[in-house]
C-alpha cells in the first residue's frame, strides 16, 4: 500500500550532490538550530506534497512502522 | 447553612419561601433544572416559552462575579434571539474582526474574520458572561409576566437525589431548612464540577492539561488600544509562555497569561505580582485591575449525557479548554437541541427515545469541540521538545510563507456542529444543493424581503419553500424568493445549483430534510423520522 502512494524509488538526480547540499544546509549550526532547520524543511516539503495520503505514508515509513 | 462559593455580580433571585416548602407531601414538577448559569436559565426559557412548567434551583441568589466566558458566537446569539434576548446582547457587546498573532517581538500575521454579509448577527461579540446571563434572566422575568411558567429559586441547594424510572426525588437545602420535591425530568446544568454528576456517581473522564492561566480583567485609563484580538506566542515581555489581549464592553480588557503548571496560586494572584506581568506587557500605561483569577482546564466529557430521566447539559456534561470559545457557546447549542425534544416528549407528541438523539447529536458536538480545543492547546502549550520545535518552525515560516498561516492555531473559534449521520435526518434529496445546508446543518441566516430568514424559522417544525409553492397543511410554511435578495445570499446558501427547494426545518433551526419540490408523503415521513418515531 505504502509503495503505491509514496514514491520510494530513486527520484533525485545527482544523489551525491543532493546529499552534500542537505548536509551543507546544517553547516555551522548547533544541534538545536539544526532541529529548527529540519522542522522548517519538513513543513515546506510537506506543503509541497500536499496529498494527505502520501504524507501519512511518509510519516509511517519514516517511523519504520 | 448555605455559604456563597463566589461573589455575585448581580443579585437577581434572592431567596424566597416557596409553597412547596409548606406542602404535606413532596410537590411534583414536570422539569427541574439544577443550576442558574447560562445553560440552566436558557433551558428554563426554552421550555417555559413552550408553556412547560420549569423550576430552576440555584445555590446562589444571582449571577457570579468575574467575566469568565467573553466570546459569544453567532449561533449563541441566534439562539438567544429565538428566546427574545439576542438583540440586547448584541447592543451591549463588542464586535471585532481583526486578530493579530505575534511571536516574541514580531508580528507573524493578522487575520480578519471577514464576516459573511447577510446575517442578523456578527461572527462574534465579546461580552462579559455576567451580562450574557443577566439578559437571559431579564428575558425570563418578561416571559413570566407574559405567563411563562418559569420559577427561579435562589439559595436552593440540592443535597440529595434519588433517581427512579419515573424521575427523581430531590432534597433541597434552604436558609429555612430542607424540603423535598419530585421531578419528572431533571436537567443537570450545574457546571463543570456538577454536584449532581457526583451524587449519581457518574464518570467524567478526559485529558488534564498541565498548565495554569492567569486572567486579569483591567480597565485602561487612556484606552486607545484598537478593538482587535492580540495573541502572543513566547512574548518578548516574558509575562507568560503565551498571552492574549482582548477588549470587552465598559472599557475592560481581558489579559490571559499562560504561567505554567507549578505555580503558587496565592502568590501569583497578589496584586503586585499581577501588576509586574501587566507592566512588562503594557509599558507605561495606567490601568485598574477589575478581576483576577487563575484557571487550569481539562478536556473531557461524560460517556452519556442522558441517564433515563436525568439529562446533563453544558459544562456539567463536557468541558473544553477556553481556546476557541467552545464552552458557553456549546452549552447554548445543547439547550437549543434539548429544549424542543423534551417539550415534544412531555406533551406526548414524540416517544421518549427522541431524547436519545440529544445524546448522540450533542456527544458528536462535544467530541468536535474537544478535538478542536485539544489541538489548539497542543499548539499553544507544546508538551514535548519536538512539538515545541515544530510549533516555532510554523511561526517562523508564517511570516513570509502563506502556507504556514493556516497551521498557526491560537484557537479555532466556535461554529455550530452539523449533525451528520443523525437518525433524525432524512437523506439529502436536493440535487445540486449547497453542502452547508445538507440535512443536520444549522440553518445559515439570510436576508429575506421582511428582514432575516431565521426570524421565521424555529420554535415548531417549519417548511421552508424557496422559489416554489407549498400548500399550507400540517406544518407552517415560510415562503421565500431569491428575487428579493439581489446579493444572492439566499440562493447561494439554500439553492446552490438547484432552482427550487423545500426544506424541513427543526424547531432548533437545523435542517431535517430537503427536496427540490414538495411531496406531502415525503414530508410526512421526514417529519416522523425527525420526531424519533421511525
Amino acid at each position: 500500500m505504502t509503495e503505491m502512494l509514496l514514491n520510494t524509488q530513486p527520484n533525485i538526480a545527482d544523489p551525491d550532490g543532493f546529499y552534500a547540499e542537505l548536509i551543507a544546509a546544517h553547516d555551522g549550526l548547533s544541534d538545536e538550530e539544526s532541529q529548527t532547520v529540519n522542522a522548517r524543511l519538513i513543513l515546506l516539503l510537506a506543503n509541497h506534497v500536499g496529498d494527505r495520503e502520501v504524507l501519512r505514508a511518509a510519516l509511517k515509513a519514516a517511523r519504520g512502522d | 447553612m448555605i455559604h456563597d462559593r463566589y461573589q455575585l455580580a448581580f443579585k437577581l433571585y434572592p431567596y424566597a419561601r416557596s409553597a412547596d416548602q409548606d406542602a404535606d407531601a413532596p410537590v411534583r414538577h414536570p422539569v427541574v433544572v439544577l443550576g442558574g448559569g447560562p445553560v440552566g436559565i436558557a433551558t428554563a426559557l426554552d421550555l417555559g416559552l413552550q408553556g412547560i412548567p420549569v423550576v430552576v434551583l440555584d445555590d446562589h441568589e444571582g449571577i457570579g462575579q468575574g467575566s469568565r466566558a467573553i466570546c459569544f458566537a453567532k449561533r449563541s446569539l441566534e439562539i438567544a434571539h429565538r428566546y427574545g434576548c439576542g438583540q440586547a446582547m448584541l447592543d451591549k457587546g463588542i464586535i471585532w474582526n481583526l486578530g493579530k498573532v505575534f511571536h516574541d517581538d514580531r508580528k507573524v500575521f493578522e487575520f480578519n474574520l471577514l464576516p459573511e454579509e447577510g446575517h442578523r448577527f456578527p461572527a462574534f461579540i465579546n461580552l462579559q458572561q455576567p451580562y450574557f446571563e443577566r439578559f437571559l434572566v431579564e428575558r425570563v422575568r418578561q416571559a413570566q409576566a407574559e405567563g411563562a411558567p418559569i420559577e427561579i429559586r435562589g439559595r436552593n441547594r440540592v443535597d440529595q437525589v434519588e433517581v427512579s424510572d419515573g424521575g427523581a426525588l430531590l432534597t433541597v437545602a434552604t436558609p429555612e431548612g430542607p424540603y423535598t420535591i419530585e421531578a419528572d425530568w431533571l436537567i443537570g446544568a450545574d457546571g463543570a464540577s456538577s454536584p449532581l454528576r457526583g451524587m449519581m456517581g457518574l464518570d467524567f473522564d478526559g485529558r488534564v492539561f498541565e498548565d495554569s492561566f492567569l486572567i486579569a480583567d483591567i480597565r485602561m485609563v487612556n484606552d486607545d488600544f484598537p478593538t482587535e484580538r492580540w495573541f502572543w506566542f513566547e512574548p518578548h515581555f516574558k509575562s507568560g509562555a503565551s498571552t492574549l489581549l482582548h477588549r470587552q464592553p465598559d472599557g475592560i480588557w481581558r489579559v490571559d497569561f499562560q504561567i505554567g503548571w507549578d505555580v503558587d496560586r496565592k502568590t501569583e494572584l497578589q496584586e503586585e505580582n499581577v501588576r509586574a506581568r501587566l507592566d512588562a506587557m503594557l509599558g507605561d500605561v495606567e490601568y485598574e485591575i477589575v478581576w483576577t483569577s487563575i484557571y487550569t482546564f481539562q478536556c473531557r466529557r461524560m460517556k452519556k449525557f442522558r441517564h433515563n430521566r436525568v439529562i446533563f447539559a453544558g459544562d456539567a456534561a463536557h468541558q473544553v479548554s477556553p481556546f476557541g470559545a467552545r464552552g458557553a457557546n456549546s452549552g447554548m447549542q445543547d439547550v437549543d437541541n434539548l429544549g424542543w425534544k423534551l417539550g415534544a416528549v412531555i406533551r406526548g407528541e414524540a416517544p421518549e427515545t427522541l431524547l436519545d438523539s440529544y445524546d448522540t447529536e450533542r456527544v458528536h458536538g462535544a467530541d468536535e469541540n474537544i478535538l478542536n480545543s485539544t489541538r489548539s492547546t497542543d499548539f499553544i502549550t507544546p508538551k514535548s521538545k519536538v512539538s515545541h520545535t515544530f510549533r516555532n518552525a510554523v511561526l517562523d515560516l508564517a511570516e513570509t510563507n502563506a502556507f504556514a498561516r493556516p497551521l498557526v492555531n491560537s484557537g479555532r473559534l466556535s461554529v455550530p456542529c452539523t449533525y451528520d449521520g443523525s437518525t433524525l435526518n432524512t437523506p439529502d434529496a436536493l440535487e445540486g444543493g449547497p453542502a452547508r445546508t445538507r440535512p443536520g446543518s444549522p440553518c445559515p441566516d439570510a436576508p429575506v424581503s421582511d428582514g432575516f430568514l431565521l426570524d421565521g424559522l424555529g420554535h415548531g417544525f417549519k417548511l421552508l419553500a424557496v422559489n416554489t409553492e407549498v400548500p399550507q397543511g400540517a406544518l407552517p410554511v415560510v415562503s421565500v424568493s431569491t428575487e428579493s435578495d439581489p446579493e444572492g445570499a439566499l440562493a447561494q446558501r439554500y439553492l446552490g445549483d438547484a432552482t427550487t427547494a423545500v426544506y424541513l426545518i427543526r424547531p432548533d433551526q437545523h435542517v431535517a430534510a430537503r427536496w427540490s419540490s414538495y411531496d406531502a408523503q415525503a414530508v410526512s415521513e421526514a417529519l416522523s423520522r425527525a420526531m424519533g418515531k421511525v
